[in-house]
């Protein structure tokens, strides 16, 4: 290590650390906690000793920058750090877990169209000739729990300038939205501090709402997901989905290029964001560690960036996300060095002490390396659009990273130190398998038709089954011009959508391409209660099935993860954690999808430190992003007509652990649905084949509530009646009761309407998959099931499945 | 021949200018996306252009009110797009674009200057982003209608959409003068409630046309519906090869062509 410069001014350094050098093992920790640093002893004494050798005291600055830039926020070091993983008494150690497991799928599968990955702010894949496209998903987690709409809304406003400083910076065309909470209808008393979960879900959905409507980017791709585990921990996604040219895709700093920060001003919102993410919530968490969100100062920023870029006026742009500038710069000169003056940075108000502007993660700010001769052709563009911007020093060769304010050194160390000092401490992980299922039936022997009637009517009436009208109607999802399928679909417009197709050149002029691409998701935390494994195979499946109903090509599919979990240093916990990353790296390797991007959100517990502490059930999301080749040919799940075939693809077996209808009838089942993953990739992509000949007239895939949920809606979307013989439905062959059949969630399964015309090619077309034609479409608007007995058993109009379906979520929200 | 050219008025918060200008170069047009401070700067002069938009979006947030700030600015600063107007050159203001005109005093009738009508918050309490049904007035002059069918679809998507009148009587002159050229209908054509009028808006108002038919507000979206496949159901029926929006984009074109 070399020696260290000895910042100048020594007299103005923050009076409360003198002793850092001398503290002690307990006087570090108490340091930290008061100061809310979220680092472990070891990493402190790492920065001790860095500092010893410089023979200096730090500055606060210094060892603020050090706390955020080694969190667990920025660095993801339970994620990339060492992990001694023991299953059914082996052991496993992995050096970096990321590294090992999905990060290794993907570049196994080397995919040509991966353009970067796991590198930038979002993964960038290519679109067509001349165009990429950008995808991240962010979570917002602790900033929602304590102040849900400028958390999410914050949270729409980070994603987006992501995408923003993905490459040269993407256009964004698309927001994702996915929430995870407890029922709106929460009724018992709320843990200390906690907020009532209609009023955190009707203030997310305000806060996406605000953010992204104002921005003019379609909100039309989401999931919401109910469970109690989330009441004091909600989890809230957000993703953006960004379209940019290919040559805009690399960047690069280079010394001498100016640091120039544009956009909102610093003040004092949002100081220590990244350090309060980095551990459990408690009654106490500090709600100003939550940002402000103004979206039209963003706007302005993006309508600016993108002409500059286009203008090639800046070589390299990354956003002020967690750690403000600190975390920006820091990165952005991180191969080479960089000189800050902070004193000519852009404030909210004069009172903000030097480390606080260093640490602020005040909004709508980006930073880029601007080289001096194109600056005053930047500041013309920035003049138009209104943009506030300053030069806050240069990158520099000395691979150092030193910040000033006026003649005061705040900071001054080694970019290596920075990035690559952090100690590495192998955590425990343990997982133990449930107990196999007991194979019991299903507790319901009466399959009565009144039965049937009843599972039906509470299946569809389920918060995580029923419409999410309520929350979708909020958001601008056609702005843009390209949503061409929406997320509401069928003959009213109301229909439960599978995915949504853009056709982003739209609205360029240009609209003799009729490429597009598909965006759609896949989450079940009830599959992880049972084995995360389980949980990954079918998240990515569900999200690969969403896909392929658009008609999305399935070929060209990419993954992003996002995992929340609770506390890492809890074996158990992260045991399920690993578990699940393993499972993404089994389907990504499987499914020949690669993982291009993703982000993880740990210490998702309330009462953290306490022996009574809470934790989330670990939770993965997995978005998918595919092209759709041509649009012309996507599809919808809504019966188009009546008189065709009704194919259900795919095997039906007895799974119903974490299913809604274990839930419901009250069975005990420890195994969840277990993808074939080789199977499941055949189905796929016979489908694929099927719709690409423009074979089906309508597809859904089979999720939450299985076949009878899909069915119910397919029909009254369409407002096309059904009628179906169960006995046909390809199944195990101990199946015989008309419940399971109808409500079991086996993966991997599609229904698909046929015009009788094209039954042939279709099924020349979807060859060497379990395919059974169950029924046919019909013009009376009832669905009509017949069972075992060969006769019809369950008669229902469409208009009480539908209106059981359409009203929860709306009367839980509206009270109507 | 000379293509039309069509200035699309930006702001910060504008955000449908890049799918409306699309619409006009579409329909052989020759879009431009300008900036009000360029306007303002004398960059650009909007006599130089043909046809005149503002397009929708959240002008300055919305803050104060929807279009407030960006009207007032009108009003201060672009005194010539009054003169424009009396030229009987196109001016097409949609969503936040509609606010705007309204709130400048340039609709229903901007010989006063004075503004008669306004936009209060959805009945719903809400953001609607929903496909209406709309019925045209047959009556109407105006330009932008001109031999469209008479019922239409488009898409809405505002939180400030419910049309209010200063008074009972202008509601009565807005009747008589025929300057009511859209309104929300269900699916017989008829006046109803909740969804089919998605915000409220008195008499199910949804686009205002001046008496002399150049200057259309709206506040459905006609450049989210230019090809069928923007229309929520193209996956269900065989529809027309492009988007009833795209006809009335078309026909402001064809005007300054004739």
């Amino acid at each position: 290590m070399s020696a260290l410069a000895a910042p100048e001014a020594a007299a103005t350094r923050d009076p409360k650390h003198p002793d850092f050098l001398s503290a002690t093992a307990r006087q570090l920790a108490e340091m930290n906690r008061s100061h809310g640093w979220s680092l472990n002893v070891r990493e402190l004494q790492a920065i001790q000793s860095y500092f010893k050798s410089a023979n200096r005291e730090p500055t606060r600055a210094e060892l603020e920058t050090f706390a955020q830039t080694w969190s667990e926020h920025c660095k993801h070091k339970t994620l990339t750090g060492p992990i001694r993983y023991t299953e059914g008494g082996k052991t496993r150690r992995f050096s970096n877990l990321l590294r090992e497991t999905i990060m290794e799928a993907t570049l196994r599968l080397k995919k040509p169209w991966c353009l970067s990955v796991f590198q930038d702010n979002a993964g960038i894949v290519r679109f067509d000739a001349d165009w990429a496209l950008a995808f991240k998903v962010e979570t917002h987690n602790h900033p929602c729990a304590l102040e849900p709409y400028g958390g999410s809304a914050t949270g729409v406003g980070g994603v987006v300038r992501d995408v923003l400083g993905a490459g040269l910076g993407a256009r964004p065309i698309l927001n994702t939205d996915v929430f995870c909470l407890a029922s709106p209808q929460h009724a018992q008393e709320l843990p200390d501090g906690v907020l009532h979960p209609k009023r955190t879900l009707a203030e997310v959905v305000s806060g996406v709402r605000d953010y992204g409507n104002r921005m003019g980017i379609p909100t039309a791709s989401g999931a919401i997901w109910f469970d109690d585990g989330f009441l004091r921990n909600p989890l809230v996604f957000c993703g953006t989905v960004g379209i940019l040219p290919i040559q805009a895709v690399r960047k690069e700093v280079k010394p001498g290029d100016l640091i120039v920060a544009a956009g909102g001003r610093t003040g004092r919102d949002g100081i220590h964001g990244a350090t309060f993410s980095s551990t459990g919530l408690e009654p106490s968490s500090p709600t100003g560690a939550v940002q402000i969100a103004d979206p039209i100062v963003e706007k302005r920023l993006l309508d600016a960036l993108l002409t500059a870029r286009d203008q090639k006026l800046y070589r390299s742009i990354t956003d002020c996300g967690a750690g403000g500038f600190s975390s920006a710069i820091g990165e952005l000169g991180e191969a080479c060095g960089a000189r800050v003056r902070l004193e000519a940075a852009c404030l909210k108000a004069s009172d903000i002490l030097p480390w606080e502007i260093w640490l602020s993660e005040s909004q709508e700010r980006m930073v880029l390396a601007v080289p001096p001769k194109h600056l005053s052709a930047l500041e013309k563009i920035f003049a138009v659009e209104g943009v506030e911007h300053r030069v806050l020093g240069e990158f520099t060769q000395t691979g150092r990273l030193q910040v000033f304010f006026g003649k005061e050194a705040l900071v001054d160390i080694e970019m290596e130190m920075l990035h690559h000092g952090l100690p590495k401490d192998e955590k425990a992980a343990t997982w133990t398998a449930p107990k196999p299922s007991n194979g019991r039936k299903p507790r319901v022997a009466d399959d009565s038709g009144k039965m049937i009637r009843e599972a039906f009517h509470a299946l569809l009436s389920h918060l995580n089954v029923c419409s999410r009208a309520w929350v979708i109607r909020q958001y601008d999802h056609e702005v843009q011009g390209g949503a061409v399928i929406k997320p509401l679909q069928g003959a009213q417009h109301d229909g439960p959508g599978d995915a949504c197709v853009l056709w982003p050149h739209a609205a360029t002029g240009k609209m003799q391409s009729f490429r597009g691409l598909a965006v759609a998701q896949g989450i079940n935390p009830s599959y992880g209660r049972l084995d995360p494994y389980a949980m990954a195979l079918a998240c990515a499946d569900e999200a690969l099935r969403n896909l392929a109903c658009v008609g999305a090509d399935i070929s060209q599919a990419a993954f992003l993860d996002n995992f929340c979990w609770g506390n890492p240093d809890d074996p158990e916990v992260l045991g399920g954690l690993v578990r699940a990353a393993i499972g993404c790296r089994d389907a990504a390797l499987g499914f020949e999808v690669p993982f291009i991007s993703g982000k993880d959100s740990l210490y998702n517990e309330y009462g953290h430190g306490q022996s009574r502490a809470v934790s989330i059930p670990g939770t993965l999301l997995i978005s998918a992003i595919a092209p759709v080749t041509d649009i012309r040919k996507a599809m919808t799940m809504d019966f188009k007509s009546p008189g065709n075939a009704i194919y259900l693809v795919g095997k039906t077996s007895r799974e119903f652990g974490g299913t809604l209808y274990a839930e419901w009838a009250g069975i005990q089942d420890g195994c969840p649905p277990l993808v074939d993953i080789p199977l499941s990739r055949r189905t796929l992509l016979a489908l694929n084949h099927a719709t690409f000949q423009g074979l089906i007239a309508s597809c859904h895939d089979l999720s939450d509530g299985g076949l009878g949920v899909a069915l119910a809606e397919m029909a009254f979307s369409g407002e096309i009646g059904a009628a179906v013989d169960l006995d046909e439905v390809s199944r195990a062959r101990d199946m015989e009761e008309e419940s399971a059949i109808l409500f079991s969630e086996s993966p991997s399964r599609f229904l698909v309407e046929v015009l009788p015309e094209k039954e042939k090619a279709f099924l020349r077309a979807v060859k060497n998959v379990p395919i059974a034609r169950i029924g046919a479409t019909i013009a009376n608007p009832i669905l009509r099931l017949s069972g075992m007995s060969g006769s019809v058993f369950f008669e229902e109009p469409l208009s009480r499945l539908k209106d059981s379906w359409t009203r929860p979520l709306a009367a839980a929200m509206d009270g109507k | 021949m000379k293509k039309p050219k069509v200035l699309i008025l930006r702001t910060a918060g504008t955000n449908c200018e890049r799918e409306t200008a699309s619409a006009f170069e579409m329909v052989g047009g020759e879009p431009r996306l300008v900036h009000i401070r360029q306007l303002r700067a004398g960059h650009n002069r909007i006599t130089d252009f043909d046809i005149f938009v503002i397009p929708g979006g959240f002008s300055y947030g919305d803050d104060v009110a929807a279009g407030r700030i960006l009207a007032n600015e009108i009003r201060r600063h672009l005194p010539e797009l009054k003169t424009f107007i009396r030229s009987g050159r196109p001016v097409l203001g949609v969503c936040n674009g509609f606010q705007a005109l309204v709130k400048a005093g340039l609709l229903p009738n901007g010989r006063t200057g004075e503004q008669i009508a306004s936009f209060a918050a959805n009945d719903s309490n809400r953001f609607e982003a929903r496909w209406t049904r709309l019925r045209l007035n047959i009556q109407s002059h105006c330009l932008f209608l001109k031999d469209l069918p008479e019922m239409i679809e488009l898409p809405v998507a505002h939180g400030e959409g419910k049309f209010v009148v200063k008074s009972p009587k202008v509601l009565e002159d807005l009747k008589r003068s025929n300057a009511i050229a859209l309104q929300y209908v269900n699916e017989e054509g008829n006046l109803a409630g909740y969804p089919y009028n998605p915000n409220g808006s008195i008499f199910n108002i949804a686009g205002i046309c001046n008496s002399e038919g150049n200057c259309l507000g709206l506040m459905p979206h006609p450049e989210r519906f230019v090809t069928r496949y923007h229309h929520p159901n193209w996956t269900r029926q065989t529809f027309c090869k492009e988007g009833i929006g795209l006809e009335m984009v078309r026909n402001a074109v064809k005007h300054v062509l004739s």
